[in-house]
């Protein structure tokens, strides 16, 4: 399996600019993601987003491509932090535990590139990651950290389908969020058997968390040394 | 074609759409972030009477189809695990099984609730018949038979939402509800999974893995597009360079069409 080497932004700088983004079709959506898909043809053309605000953040835009370059980053948050869970197990980590973090390491990993592959033309670069606040020797660090990861990820999600405007993102963020849900709830039980949706997550409706980019980011920002703005993403 | 050529012809087509978009939306913006300061039970009214201004007349009956579809499954369900709680010596506690119970109750009001507020009238709960004819006899005696048929309707819970989606697109609250309920449903499927994997009940993980080798059986039209390494024509084996086994299918949970869950219960229905 390859190591997880950080990708070297591509030389050309095209921007499609915020005409494209504002008009982007519902209609022509499999039409641009079928250019994604000759990526491999068009790779020297992709663009990486490169505009900072003024406090240094990299700006990921307005419109869905913004909010599926959002879930790019969570996704690349997650992969990464599973990447070096896997590369060393915690001490006394069983083969039950060993199976099912690489088995969420795979799809976080499957996640990340699938929307590096749909956002070719228009992506956040491969991030880097601050992770010094977690003991990756410590089973309970790693745990309680992917705990975390893993419901605020379902939130992030269940948050963002409201801002997606075309059909065919929202249906595969949906596809993607209940793998993330799965997840959150394998987790806790391996912590603690039987929280798989304790009252913690979940509310007297029975209804799971959905937090704004706004409550994710500010909860996720700690993990990202290259720091992302959400500041213009749909509101709603 | 180059890409700017390309870039043209997708500006060309519908120059509007997020003006549009955005139009519709403006009205009920901010209404989620409204919410999180109300209690929690008092969200489903909350729903109703943001219909009323938002569209200045009842919800459309296709949102209201769609709720009801969803109350149709968590009828089912909350009877199901009900019964299962009041069977004595099948749910060990440890299992917690009443939590997902619990849930599937809380479902069945807050949908209720939803639907009245709206102007609609909720679907009454059904009669059941949980051994599917016959097909699952010892469901409410074997632990383990009883474990196999909560994994069939959470994993069709799961579907189901997923496949009603776009359908609720516009409504932001009612969507942003639903897909609070499917990642729940999804927490229940991966649980119900949990416990059959470690206690050896069934080759099962919590995610599902190709059509998890329900091909030629009852349960085959519940996994039946789960086998699909593709999603939207990229093909995960092998994406990126890495190779991710079996997360190739079991990374992307599938869509259930409305008419297909009505088939995939309807041997449940007395």
């Amino acid at each position: 399996m390859r190591s997880p080497a950080p990708i070297a932004s591509p030389p050309l700088g095209f921007n499609p600019g915020p005409r494209l983004l504002q008009s982007a079709p519902r209609r022509s959506f499999l039409k641009f993601t079928g250019l994604g898909l000759a990526g491999v043809a068009l790779a020297s053309a992709g663009c990486h987003i490169q505009k900072e605000t003024p406090s240094g953040r990299l700006d990921i835009g307005e419109h869905d491509l913004a909010v599926l370059n959002y879930a790019y980053a969570l996704e690349q948050l997650e992969g990464a932090f599973y990447e070096k869970v896997v590369a060393g197990f915690y001490g006394g980590a069983s083969a039950l535990e060993k199976d099912l973090l690489t088995d969420i390491r795979n799809d976080e990993i499957a996640h990340r590139e699938w929307f590096s592959d749909v956002l070719v033309l228009k992506k956040v670069p491969r991030l880097q990651f601050d992770f010094s606040s977690i003991n990756f020797a410590d089973r309970k660090s790693v745990l309680t950290t992917a705990r975390t990861f893993e419901d605020l990820g379902v939130s992030a999600y269940n948050g963002a389908g409201q801002l997606l405007a075309l059909s065919p993102f929202l249906n595969h963020a949906g596809k993607i969020v209940s793998v993330e849900a799965r997840h959150a709830a394998t987790i806790r039980n391996l912590l603690n058997f039987g929280s798989f949706a304790d009252s913690d997550v979940i509310d007297a409706n029975g209804l799971d968390g959905a937090r704004t980019p706004a409550q994710v980011m500010a909860l996720a920002d700690k993990y990202f040394v290259t720091k992302i703005s959400v500041a213009d993403l749909p509101t709603h | 074609m180059n890409l700017s050529t390309i870039f043209t012809e997708i500006e060309r087509v519908d120059p509007e759409i997020y003006d549009r978009v955005d139009e519709r939306r403006g009205v009920i913006k901010n209404f989620l972030r409204g919410t999180t300061r109300l209690a929690a039970a008092a969200v489903p009214v909350a729903l109703g009477g943001l219909f009323n201004k938002a569209y200045g007349q009842k919800v459309s009956g296709d949102v209201l189809g769609v709720l009801n579809f969803a109350l149709t499954l968590e009828h089912l369900e909350s009877r199901f695990y009900q019964t299962a709680l009041g069977t004595a010596g099948l749910t060990p506690a440890k299992d917690k099984i009443n939590v997902i119970r619990d849930h599937e109750m809380a479902h069945v009001k807050f949908l209720q609730q939803a639907i009245a507020s709206a102007g609609g009238t909720a679907v009454a709960e059904g009669k059941y018949d949980f051994t599917a004819k016959g097909l699952y006899p010892n469901v409410f005696k074997d632990y383990k038979q009883f474990l196999g048929v909560a994994q069939a309707f959470e994993d069709t819970g799961v579907g189901a939402y997923k496949g009603q989606a776009s359908e609720l697109k516009s409504s932001n609250d009612i969507l942003t509800a639903a897909l609070q309920i499917h990642s729940v449903e999804a927490r229940h499927a991966a649980h119900i999974r949990f416990i059959r994997m470690v206690n050896g009940y069934a080759k099962v993980k919590p995610w599902i893995i190709g059509d998890d080798n329900t091909k030629g059986t009852p349960l085959e039209p519940i996994y039946k597009r789960e086998s699909d390494h593709r999603q939207v024509l990229i093909n995960l084996e092998g994406i990126g360079g890495y190779d991710v086994g079996n997360a190739a299918t079991a990374s992307f949970d599938e869509p259930l069409h409305k008419d297909e869950v009505l088939a995939i219960v309807k041997p449940f229905m007395a």
